[in-house]
């Protein structure tokens, strides 16, 4: 039988070959920028105007000084779509809706501005502060609930613990994955993390369980049948046998997600992105680090949980 | 066989309840069996669409005082007169709720000049007739001051001292004395008010006192003719006209209106004072348009992604394959008659989670399928394969899926947070999918694989590619 488990400490190194530099790029970040993503005016306030002039004339440096007249000192201009769309994204501070109405006026000056396909949003600092406050508490709330829910459901499997502990090290890798690439994307692309963002982390998170829970699950139910094969076979037979389903559903999630990215709306492109990220490693790390994680434990390869009893990589088949 | 059938038929009649609910023209069950205008039989079915989709204006109003020095009281008043002004203002299906202890949020779909809007609701339109008896032609000099009054002093005294807004300059008192000018009348004693063109091409405020009122104002004004009377409103001198004669039942306020400042003023003064200046703490207009196509953009990705899996489907596992795609089709349809009864509100994010619970609600069906087919391979004939399949899978749908819905309420509370309620669409209509998915993935799926396989059972047991083994 194909050992996938056998070449574990593999699958380990790809992993931490993807995490460390996406942590690296998460604290480059923070030491540039101050904050490990770029994150939006959901989480720290400020105001972003979508603006769709009607004819040419607009450019980067007459929006940016129409801004800068009114008072707003942190200003981010950018395109959207090509040069003939007259597209626009402005970052600016947050403002009251008088000098907002001048400024809009004072922006027709430049050009025509279709008021119709107009999109302002403003959030104050302390809003933000507190949609940051409730996103970390959501995330920890979510994490803990999960592990609590896992341990009792596989309370009859033996050390039900490991397979709790082992759905949240694959969601942490998720989300550690996830993390960099947002964090690569917000110093590249400019991408930035609002409240959307965290509702991505939040299902990869979910979507990452429920299919770490369905490999687990086939090794619950394979451990009584095949009682007298080492713990390592069992393991290895469970993956074979879901691999089909685990691909077939991916296949299925991929179609939504690639037809959203293809023909769905600009604003929730970001998010979908994310999302099919985070769905490509929540199954590549229910199969190759969730569960080859478990067989690690149980061979005691794992350093400070339990004492190693074997130093050597190669295993024999059974 | 028999059960086959029964389950049959109560598919296809709740297939055919969804149906009615999700064609467009459908407003539900009214009944008014004897003809009196009242309705006996009230089932309401609408569909509700978010701000994002059809356009408008959403804003996060906080109160501008420090906490505890109003009552939860005081905000609901305020709310209540935000609702009158949002009403007056024409917008259907406004909404204004308080959020938290000091927070106002209001929904205008469909606003098209978001500016006026805010300052008509935001404004406290605390209106004040100040006595101004004594000081003769020195009244022109007070106009567009700041004035501090009775009446001022009293509120800032019931919120114990504290100053709301930040004092650009120190308000005027009265010269002649060195106090506060004394209050006559507020607001709260208007009955009505509308703005009014005078011959002169002017635009007046008319207003009509209540009789508490007119007991106080009839003698005031007896008592001070020929004398000036300031028209006050938040503490901003509008007017000071003379008194002409005792007025009983209402009068007139002047100023340099135009016509949308008069109209403005008059449905503030209408809606009543708010109890509690407020602040703007975060808004957001979306353009009709854009919200649109948006809406046209997601339904169109989203039933090109459909098609897909349909297809996918029906190709990879062939006859059950064909029932996971009608249970898929009844999926869509069941959750499209949800949001329309709960109703959901639709928005982009609520629409996205449908769209992601679509790609999983397969997921179920993929788990039975593939047990069916190792069954099958590992020598069980057909029925026990397919009795086996749908048993031994549904656990591990049912934990999964309910991990899941247990991520779904932490983001439904993360949601409730002022500025993170879009999540909460999301959440909510990815916990509804996956709750009908328990049902779809396993019953629908079974009911029609039955049915197949009752008229197919013979070239199914000899041709297994039609099982997609």
């Amino acid at each position: 039988m194909f050992s996938l488990v056998q070449k574990r400490r593999v699958f380990f190194l790809i992993s931490l070959a993807i995490i460390i530099p996406g942590v690296l790029i998460m604290l480059y970040s923070l030491a540039t920028t101050g904050s490990l993503f770029r994150l939006s005016n959901d989480f720290v306030g400020g105001s972003i105007y979508e603006l769709q002039f009607a004819g040419a004339g607009a450019n980067e440096s007459n929006i940016r000084d129409v801004f800068q007249q009114f008072g707003n000192t942190d200003i981010s201009v950018q395109r959207l779509g090509t040069e003939d769309d007259h597209h626009w994204s402005v970052r600016a501070n947050f403002q009251d809706e008088e000098i907002q109405a001048n400024l809009l006026n004072a922006l027709e000056a430049i050009a025509p501005l279709d008021r119709e396909s107009l999109r302002v949003e403003q959030v104050s600092g302390t809003v933000g502060q507190e949609v940051s406050q409730a996103a970390f508490l959501a995330v920890a709330v979510a994490s803990v609930v999960v592990t609590g829910f896992i341990v009792i459901a596989f309370r009859q499997v033996p050390n039900a613990f490991r397979y709790g502990v082992c759905a949240i090290v694959a969601m942490i890798h998720d989300v550690l994955i996830v993390s960099g690439i947002m964090s690569l994307a917000g110093l590249v692309l400019g991408w930035e993390v609002d409240a959307l963002f965290l509702t991505a982390v939040l299902t990869v998170l979910a979507f990452s369980v429920q299919d770490t829970i369905v490999m687990f699950d086939r090794i619950r139910e394979n451990i009584p049948k095949h009682l007298g094969e080492p713990y390592e076979v069992i393991v290895n037979r469970s993956i074979l046998e879901t691999i089909h389903r685990s691909l077939a559903t991916q296949l299925n999630a991929f179609f939504i997600m690639v037809a959203i990215l293809l023909f769905g709306g600009e604003s929730i492109k970001q998010f979908i992105a994310i999302l099919f990220v985070g769905l490509l490693t929540g199954t590549y790390s229910s199969i190759f680090i969730a569960v080859p994680l478990l067989v690690a434990w149980e061979k005691g390869e794992i350093p400070f949980v339990n004492r190693p009893k074997a130093l050597t990589p190669v295993e024999s088949e059974a | 066989m028999n059960s086959h059938l029964r389950w049959l038929i109560i598919v296809l009649m709740i297939a055919a309840f969804c149906v009615w609910v999700s064609l467009p023209e459908t407003t539900g069950i009214h009944i008014d069996s004897d003809n009196d205008g009242v309705t006996e039989f009230d089932f309401n079915v609408q569909q509700s669409l978010g701000l994002d989709l059809v356009g408008g204006l959403r804003v996060l109003l906080q109160a501008e005082l420090p906490p505890g020095s109003f009552s939860a009281e005081d905000l609901r008043q305020a709310a209540n007169n935000v609702a009158k002004r949002v009403n007056a203002l024409g917008v259907t299906e406004p909404t204004v709720q308080v959020q938290g202890a000091d927070r106002i949020l209001v929904e205008l779909p469909g606003i098209t000049d978001p500016e006026q809007a805010i300052a008509t609701i935001r404004q406290t339109a605390l209106l004040e007739f100040v006595n101004f008896s004594g000081l003769g032609g020195r009244a022109a000099e007070f106009e567009g001051r700041r004035l501090l009054t009775t009446q001022q002093v009293i509120i800032r005294d019931q919120r114990g001292g504290a100053e709301s807004g930040a004092g650009i300059d120190a308000p005027l008192v009265n010269p002649l004395n060195g106090q506060p000018f004394a209050t006559v009348l507020t607001g709260a004693g208007l009955q009505a008010a509308s703005a009014q063109l005078t011959e002169t091409g002017a635009w007046i405020i008319n207003f009509e006192l209540t009789p508490d009122a007119s007991a106080i104002f009839g003698p005031y004004t007896e008592a001070n003719i020929g004398q000036p009377l300031a028209i006050v409103l938040d503490s901003v001198l509008l007017s000071a006209p003379t008194v002409q004669a005792r007025l009983d039942t209402g009068g007139i306020i002047q100023g340099s209106f135009t016509q949308e400042e008069a109209q403005q003023l008059a449905l503030q003064l209408r809606s009543g004072a708010l109890p509690i200046p407020l602040r703007v703490e975060s808004a957001e207009t979306v353009g009709a348009s854009l919200g649109q196509e948006s809406v046209n953009l997601s339904i169109r990705a989203g039933i090109i992604g459909v098609i897909i899996v349909l297809l996918f489907m029906a190709i990879y596992y062939r006859v059950p394959g064909i029932a996971a795609d009608l249970a898929l089709v009844m999926f869509i349809l069941l959750n499209y008659t949800v949001f329309k009864l709960i109703p959901v509100t639709l928005t982009l994010p609520a629409i996205t989670g449908f769209l992601i619970s679509i790609g999983t609600a397969v997921d179920g069906n993929i788990l039975i399928f593939e047990r069916i087919k190792e069954e099958l391979r590992g020598g069980k004939p057909l029925e026990e394969a397919l009795v086996a399949g749908f048993d031994r899978a549904w656990q591990s749908i049912r934990d999964s899926n309910f991990s899941t819905i247990i991520i779904c309420g932490v983001l439904y509370f993360f949601g409730q947070t002022p500025g993170a309620s879009i999540v909460s669409g999301f959440a909510v209509t990815l916990a509804i999918g996956l709750i009908i998915n328990l049902f779809t993935a396993v019953v629908v799926t079974r009911t029609f694989l039955n049915l197949f396989v009752d008229v197919l059972r013979q070239p199914l047991k000899e041709r297994a590619w039609m099982l997609g083994v």
